[in-house]
């Protein structure tokens, strides 16, 4: 029992190891996230309690596929939950000392261009097409750095030239159209380093791209995260591109973290049925000739809050207590670093005191929530 | 199907069903003021086996989707054959080709946009067979109810409209829909492409189920290496309209021989941190399809290129820096003036192009190179500042050609199974590409 955390610390995150480990605060600590959507019909949890921390030069990458949520913790991070959407109360984004969640709209901007930048899916979306890129860049630099005139186009042609774009002086001139996909995905990085912020979300940068493009643009972000030191969440589907880049792993599932793990513990022993599934899934990982492994049935809607593990209907090992209580995160190795959402751990234990173990931890999450206002 | 089934049994499961003989297939270029045209398939040919999945692969724009549309004529060939079963396909129209059609199908990428929202599913799949006037109403409604089932679906879904399903399931009516006219021939255009890992894998699941069950033979059109990996007999890597390898999947991906391939193969993220691999990291992007290389397609990207041999002493950072150079120069020949610098051009006060002092510090900046090297690049420099990038352009090449830069190389047998690749390195005179690249990337 010694390694696995009591159900206090499930309930209060902000308490957990990390800190007291590295003694070293992380940059950003997002604990108990809830963000819904509220409908005519339902509401719907599109992130429903969720625990991570990002520490300082570090890339966290969150996987899962669509409608796991993961682009919309994107989106809460950076405080552009609008209505229908909402963060509940009782959801915490510390960054840097802060509470974001308290930040009026305008706070919020100061630190959307300088402290947190974002990298989109579609950099279509980031890029006025009715200006040039340059245009655009030194636009970032007057509102964030104060830059004017000649010395912000010599900044631009240095941003466009650090994110290598060849021949930048002409291409500065150039709109957005003009531009390859790979090279529009450069040029947003571009204007986000002219903001020069420390962290940096990026939600599926690489998606749209070819392999080769892929392969360049990762390679950039390495390179600018050790010139800069920049912390990184990066969000993805690909469990490739997850494991090339990412030093630590959430695996998102309908709203909830269901396994968090470095990144070699994950792919080396992964713990919960649904990240084993998925990893299974993959073509190129089994044999050749051999039949790919599928999950049955679809990605569920959280439209309600869970009693239950929403992956249980799916679930190739799941059990009667699983259709009943809300497993919440267990350590499941030596260490704290990796946890699993699931009623299978901690290992060792009976299937009566796991359940109960899970249903206590519910409990005192449930309270937790209570006070704080969250549960509406 | 029991037409095909019996012949297939009768002739044996792998001769060739369809023969593709230097297909090209150009978009415009026609009359005499007109741009170039672009050569979206440019002289390819290869074979498909009755019974096999062929995969096609390679980048936006190498050309991939354009081949497949046009084996199954949905775009007219620009010039060669096509011969199914024998018979050549280009040339057939009327009812020819709609008789033949039946034989040849397509699914498409894009299940959101293949579907017409305005159909019920069994609309859907009833329409090919209403086209083809199969049958009467009645068999082609039990037709269509029994595709449902086929692909996995079930009989309610028969009322119910494209909006109400997911991507997956989508792509199931897709198949379906191909499948209505019971065809040998199926083009498969990214299926799996749009679709989550999970739903991916029963997508493929089921395309292998129907293979086996319906003798099909698939050309499976992918960009991801993994799917094709996973799914192909034999597989085509394309670039800028050309087959750049063809071989058996396992033998390609296992020892790649066109550099091309080896990029490609390495520039896949694998799912497994813990893997320790060389990654080739390609430069730049593909060039423009309307001005190609007149070498090989692929010599501006190269990392095996082979170097002219006066220059073979320097050094891969400032072949690099004269790639690149090249490649910007390209970039400015390719850009039409306006008419007021037209005007300026004429009257010596052109200045538009003097940035391009800033992209030659930013590569040659801080790099040894030795005389006769940044003479060329020099004097290409003030050529471009003079309004006239193409004479740099040229210059460019006479200087720092090789045979990579000026012939085209041939598609070449580079082991006993039939594996080919488009490469100058094959050849007995030069290094083979594997050696090139270890020895490049090691000194990096």
């Amino acid at each position: 029992m010694a390694s696995q955390s009591p159900p206090d610390a499930d309930a209060d995150p902000s308490a957990d190891g990390d800190m007291a480990a590295n003694g070293e605060e992380p940059l950003l600590s997002v604990s108990n996230l809830q963000t819904v959507f509220y409908t005519d019909k339902e509401t719907i949890y599109a992130v429903d309690g969720i625990d991570f921390d990002v520490k300082r030069g570090e890339t966290v990458g969150i996987v899962g596929e669509s409608g796991s949520g993961k682009s919309v913790t994107a989106r809460s991070i950076m405080g552009l939950i609008e209505s229908p959407g909402k963060m509940l109360e009782g959801s915490s984004i510390r960054f840097d000392g802060q509470e974001l969640t308290e930040f009026s709209a305008e706070e919020y901007q100061a630190i959307r261009g300088s402290g947190i930048g974002m990298v989109s899916q579609d950099p279509q979306q980031s890029l006025n097409p009715v200006y040039t890129v340059g245009n655009q860049i030194m636009e970032a630099l007057e509102v964030n750095r104060g830059m004017s005139g000649e010395p912000a186009r010599q900044e631009a042609i240095d941003l466009l030239e650090a994110v290598a774009i060849p021949d930048a002086a002409r291409r500065l001139d150039e709109y957005p159209h003009e531009f390859s996909g790979g090279m529009r995905q450069r040029a947003v990085i571009a204007m986000m380093l002219a903001c020069d912020p420390e962290f940096l979300i990026c939600d599926e940068p690489t998606t749209a791209l070819d392999v080769t493009i892929q392969a360049q643009i990762l390679e950039l972000l390495r390179d600018l995260q050790a010139e800069h030191g920049l912390s990184i969440i990066f969000i993805t589907h690909d469990m490739g591109v997850i494991a090339e880049i990412a030093d630590r792993v959430n695996v998102m599932y309908a709203g909830e973290i269901v396994e968090q793990a470095p990144v070699e513990e994950l792919f080396a022993d992964p713990k919960h049925p649904y990240t084993r599934g998925l990893l299974e899934a993959i073509p190129g990982r089994t044999e050749q000739g051999e039949q790919l492994r599928t999950i049955e049935g679809d990605v569920p809607t959280p439209n309600a809050p869970a009693e239950h593990c929403r992956f249980a209907p799916r679930c190739p090992v799941a059990f009667d207590a699983c259709e009943r209580i809300p497993p919440q995160p267990v350590t499941v190795e030596d260490g704290d670093e990796h946890t699993a959402s699931c009623l299978l751990y901690p290992e060792g234990e009976t299937e009566a005191e796991r359940a109960e173990h899970h249903r206590a931890a519910a409990g005192e999450r449930r309270r937790g929530r209570a006070e704080s206002g969250g549960e509406p | 199907m029991s037409k095909v089934t019996e012949r297939t049994q009768t002739e044996g499961g792998r001769e060739t069903l369809v023969s593709v003989e230097n297909l090209k297939k150009y978009y415009g270029g026609e009359g005499m003021f007109a741009d170039p045209p672009v050569k979206a398939v440019d002289d390819v040919s290869f074979e498909i086996r009755r019974g096999e999945t062929f995969g096609l692969v390679g980048e936006s724009g190498s050309g991939k989707s354009t081949l497949g549309r046009t084996l199954v004529q949905l775009e007219r060939a620009t010039e060669g054959r096509v011969l199914f079963d024998g018979r050549d396909v280009t040339t057939l129209s009327g009812d020819e080709l709609k008789q033949w059609r039946r034989n040849a199908q397509m699914v498409f990428q894009d299940p959101e946009s293949s579907l017409n929202d305005r159909m019920t599913i069994g609309e859907i799949i009833m329409e090919p067979l209403s086209a083809h006037g199969w049958k009467t109403k009645q068999d082609r409604r039990e037709r269509a109810l029994e595709l449902l089932s086929e692909v996995g679906l079930q009989e309610e879904h028969y009322y119910r409209y494209p909006h109400q399903f997911s991507g997956g399931q989508r792509q199931r009516i897709g198949i379906a829909r191909a499948l209505a006219l019971e065809p040998e021939f199926v083009v498969l255009d990214e299926p799996v492409s749009a679709l989550d890992v999970s739903v991916q894998a029963k997508i493929i699941t089921l395309l292998e189920d129907l293979q086996a069950e319906f003798d099909l033979t698939y050309l499976f059109i992918a960009h991801d290496l993994s799917v094709i990996r996973h799914i192909c007999d034999r597989v085509a890597v394309m670039y800028l309209g050309k087959i750049m390898e063809l071989g058996e999947t396992g033998e390609l991906f296992e020892s790649p021989a066109n550099p091309y391939t080896q990029s490609l193969l390495s520039a896949i993220p694998r799912p497994d941190p813990t893997a320790d691999r060389q990654r080739i990291t390609l430069p730049g992007t593909p060039p423009s399809p309307r001005d190609p290389p007149v070498g090989c397609q692929f010599s501006t990207r190269c990392p095996a290129k082979i170097y002219p041999e006066e220059y073979d002493d320097l050094s891969d950072d400032v072949w690099d820096a004269i790639e690149r150079f090249r490649e910007v120069v390209r970039e400015r020949s390719r850009q039409e003036l306006g008419l007021v610098d037209q005007a300026r051009l004429r009257l010596g006060l052109f200045s538009k192009y003097d940035d391009i002092d800033e992209a030659v510090a930013d590569l040659f900046g801080g790099l040894d190179a030795p005389e006769a090297v940044t003479d060329a690049i020099e004097s290409a420099r003030e050529q471009v500042k003079a309004g006239n990038p193409d004479a740099a352009r040229e210059a460019l090449f006479d200087e720092f050609n090789g045979i990579c830069d000026r012939e085209r190389p041939v598609l070449q047998g580079v082991s006993d199974s039939g594996q080919q690749s488009y490469c100058h390195r094959h050849a007995p005179e030069y290094e083979p590409p594997e050696t090139v690249l270890q020895r490049r990337s090691d000194d990096e």
